[in-house]
């Protein structure tokens, strides 16, 4: 079990890096505290797979250091590391059986036999293996054969970590959930750092206490599924989490406060103060689909807008507005009356981000 | 042009893969084949398109029987889950090459291709190899080739399951804009009911090799023939509750009843299958009548703006769909609040006996 610290952290595949762009991870400081329930979330080609690598010893990075505990492990390998990792796919032994699969790392590390049964029994009950255990591995489904290979990856109480690799890939979509409860029921028992890689954001929203979200190699925000949706800290989080994603306009600052091309959006005097303080002109106003206020009539508060369509989504619906020359979008709740081309909307204020450079402005807001 | 399937079956090695399908799609629809893995949706578009012979039944192109036609004497193009593109060739050629394969002029091809690459958001990759573009911009240019050709039938194979879901998001939207304007049929296929919904259009509901419900794809939504249909056609799943219908409760067990109100009143006693939305069971209460029951919390499954939060309590296992990201530790007690309207019946045959009526309008 360990703390896992990267500090100034940074790393490259070029031999002669010359700007910022030439960085799979850009310099960043980061800990993943002991015991935590983590995930890796971005797009393919974000730096997710790099970190993911260097924190298990499978690269080493450019620049900085990767701390266990207060150990600097940049030269030792995955195996000294002591880390354990789960893949896509699975990884067991087509002819041994379940047990002996499960036992296998036990083994490996010479534990004396006496203390290897107990621990497999344990493993194989928790993952619902036990009426397997003596069937060859080859002889498994898909879904057997994946909580085998996370077995593998459980039954060491003393590694440092367990890294998880896009692990239910190849599971069923119908008992996918039934794995994820089992994850977050292991994580509860066992109190082992996991970290968890996906491109999927209900993989990580549902496993994690904590996610970092990663883009163009910076991790541009660490925060709770409730903080990446209420107050994404980047436009990206804001566009990549929730479907759909957040609205943005770009807006320029006036003596009074924020204008998106003839039209006053109302902001809070702390977001005009911030916004005009910073001399950026990079601003963007941000406001999710789902907090877009739809009004029934027209009134003072509320712009008309023209509607390009509404989308039945079941049990709600998609509307898409034209706001000037956006497209935006807000989500009507299924009781809620459907307008017909033009709509009264408004941006409730606490609802309402900021974005400078593309990072939100904290106002202190909680 | 119009397609339709007449009582067409297809038996492989005595297993039925389809059994007596009747489904006529109209010129310009756009169609999603809706069923889980081997429900039958690829082995349906290859007898639509030809590349099988059904065992029975028949196949009409414009009223004419083209059952034992094959695909090369069709006007159809197919798109898959793979992203399947000549890789020697220029996305440019990859797109012209069934243009010049129908020995169309130089001028003419140059002009549909750069047309299509237009809508497909390609023209900037023209001169590029597929090996040298993202997933995405590859699936992008195996489509575009589908299209250039102005075919009559398009067939698409789950062409969004390799693709991340911000892609998918961006390609159903753009699918729903582009076959506005075109009068080909697209048969699309997918495993997701949510991608039904996002893609509009006609739904046909598959179950191991037969087709359960055809219609308007909201329509089909909202008013499932049976309860298969109405399973089959959510995500997260309909919960469904067995109960009793007495002359004046509703009876799930001795701890959950109600009062046997307006909506349900049609009812005659006996025992039903009550099928309630996930959507429409709440944290709080939506209606006086509501019933509030205590249940534990299994998962709390998140997708980043929305819960799927299953929970279960001795006699009952549930599933709500929340808007918003709820946080909650498996095993919590919590109070859920279970609609009393807004209750689909099916009786014991799984035949849809009470739709409830939708409320905001169509």
């Amino acid at each position: 079990m360990a703390e896992i610290t990267l500090s100034s952290l940074a790393h490259t595949y070029e031999t002669n890096p010359s700007s910022p762009e030439d960085y799979a991870i850009r310099k960043m400081d980061h800990v993943w505290h002991q015991g935590g329930a983590y995930a890796l979330l971005g797009p393919s080609g974000c730096g997710k797979s790099t970190m993911l690598n260097i924190i298990s010893g499978l690269l080493q990075p450019s620049e900085g250091d990767v701390i266990f505990d207060s150990r600097i492990v940049n030269d030792l390998s995955p195996e000294e590391r002591n880390i354990a990792q789960v893949f896509q796919f699975p990884v067991v032994y087509d002819t041994m059986t379940v047990f002996e699969n499960l036992a296998f790392p036990l083994r490996n590390i010479k534990t004396p036999e006496h203390k290897i049964a107990p621990r497999v029994h344990e493993v194989a009950d928790i993952l619902e293996l036990t009426s397997v255990l003596k069937r060859k591995a080859k002889n498994l489904n898909a879904d057997e054969k994946q909580k085998v290979s996370m077995g593998r990856g459980l039954v060491r109480d003393d590694v440092s970590a367990i890294l998880f690799d896009e692990p239910l890939t190849v599971i069923d979509p119908q008992l996918k959930w039934k794995l994820r409860r089992k994850l977050k029921q292991i994580h509860e028992q066992f109190n082992i750092t996991m970290i968890y890689v996906t491109h999927d954001q209900l993989e990580a929203s549902t496993f994690a206490e904590k996610i970092a979200v990663m883009y163009e190699g910076k991790m541009v925000q660490f925060g709770s599924p409730r903080e990446l949706f209420e107050r994404p800290a980047h436009t990206f989080v804001g566009f990549f989490i929730g479907s759909p994603g957040m609205n943005f306009l770009d807006v320029t600052i006036t003596d009074t406060g924020a204008r998106y091309g003839d039209i006053d959006i109302p902001v809070s005097s702390r977001q005009h103060a911030i916004a005009r303080a910073s001399g950026s002109d990079n601003i963007k106003v941000g406001i999710r689909p789902e907090f877009v206020h739809v009004w029934d009539d027209r009134n003072e508060e509320a712009f008309e807008v023209p509607i390009k369509d509404v989308e039945d989504l079941g049990t709600y619906r998609i509307m898409s507005f034209y706001f000037g020359d956006s497209l935006m979008r807000a989500r009507l709740h299924e009781d809620q009356r459907v307008p017909q081309k033009k709509a009264y909307v408004s941006f409730p204020e606490q609802w309402l981000t900021l974005y400078i450079d593309e990072y939100r402005v904290e106002v202190g807001d909680e | 042009m119009s397609l339709t399937l007449e009582n067409v079956s297809k038996t492989v090695d005595g297993e039925d893969w389809i059994s007596d399908v009747d489904l006529n799609l109209e010129p310009g629809s756009f169609n999603v084949l809706l069923g889980r893995t081997l429900a039958g949706k690829t082995t349906l578009m290859r007898l639509m398109a030809g590349l099988e012979k059904p065992t029975q039944g028949r196949v009409l192109m414009n009223g004419v029987d083209v059952t034992g036609v094959s695909v090369r004497e069709r006007n159809l193009s197919m798109v898959y889950q793979q992203f399947i593109n000549y890789p020697a060739h220029t996305v440019y050629d990859n797109i012209a090459s069934p243009l010049r394969l129908a020995k169309m002029s130089k001028k003419v091809i140059d002009e549909r291709v750069r047309e299509t690459a237009k809508m497909l958001h390609l023209e900037s990759m023209l001169k590029r190899y597929p090996l040298e573009l993202s997933g995405g911009q590859q699936q992008r240019t195996a489509m575009a080739r589908a299209l250039v050709k102005d075919a009559e039938l398009i067939l698409f194979d789950e062409p969004l399951v390799n693709l991340d879901y911000k892609l998918r998001e961006e390609f159903r939207e753009e699918l729903r804009e582009l076959f506005k304007t075109k009068n080909c049929i697209a048969v699309y296929a997918t495993t997701e009911p949510n991608e039904a919904l996002a893609l509009g259009g006609n739904t046909a509901v598959l179950n191991e090799g037969r087709l359960l419900q055809y219609g308007r794809t909201p329509e089909v939504y909202h008013q499932p023939k049976d309860i298969l249909t109405a399973e089959m056609f959510s995500e997260p799943p309909i919960n469904v509750v067995p109960g009793l219908v007495t002359e004046s409760e509703v009876t799930f067990d001795e701890t959950v009843h109600f009062k046997l109100n307006a909506d349900l009143q049609s009812l005659t006693p006996g025992r039903y299958q009550f099928g309630v939305r996930a959507s429409h069971i709440g944290l709080v209460p939506h209606a006086d009548d509501d019933l509030e029951l205590p249940m534990s919390v299994d998962l709390a499954e998140i997708s980043g703006s929305e819960t799927f939060l299953h929970v279960r309590s001795d006699k009952l296992e549930l599933v709500l769909h929340l808007s918003g990201v709820h946080e909650y530790d498996v095993d919590e007690q919590i109070k859920v609040y279970f609609p009393t309207h807004k209750i689909y019946a099916f009786d014991m045959n799984g035949s849809a006996v009470h739709v409830p009526t939708r409320m905001g309008g169509v």
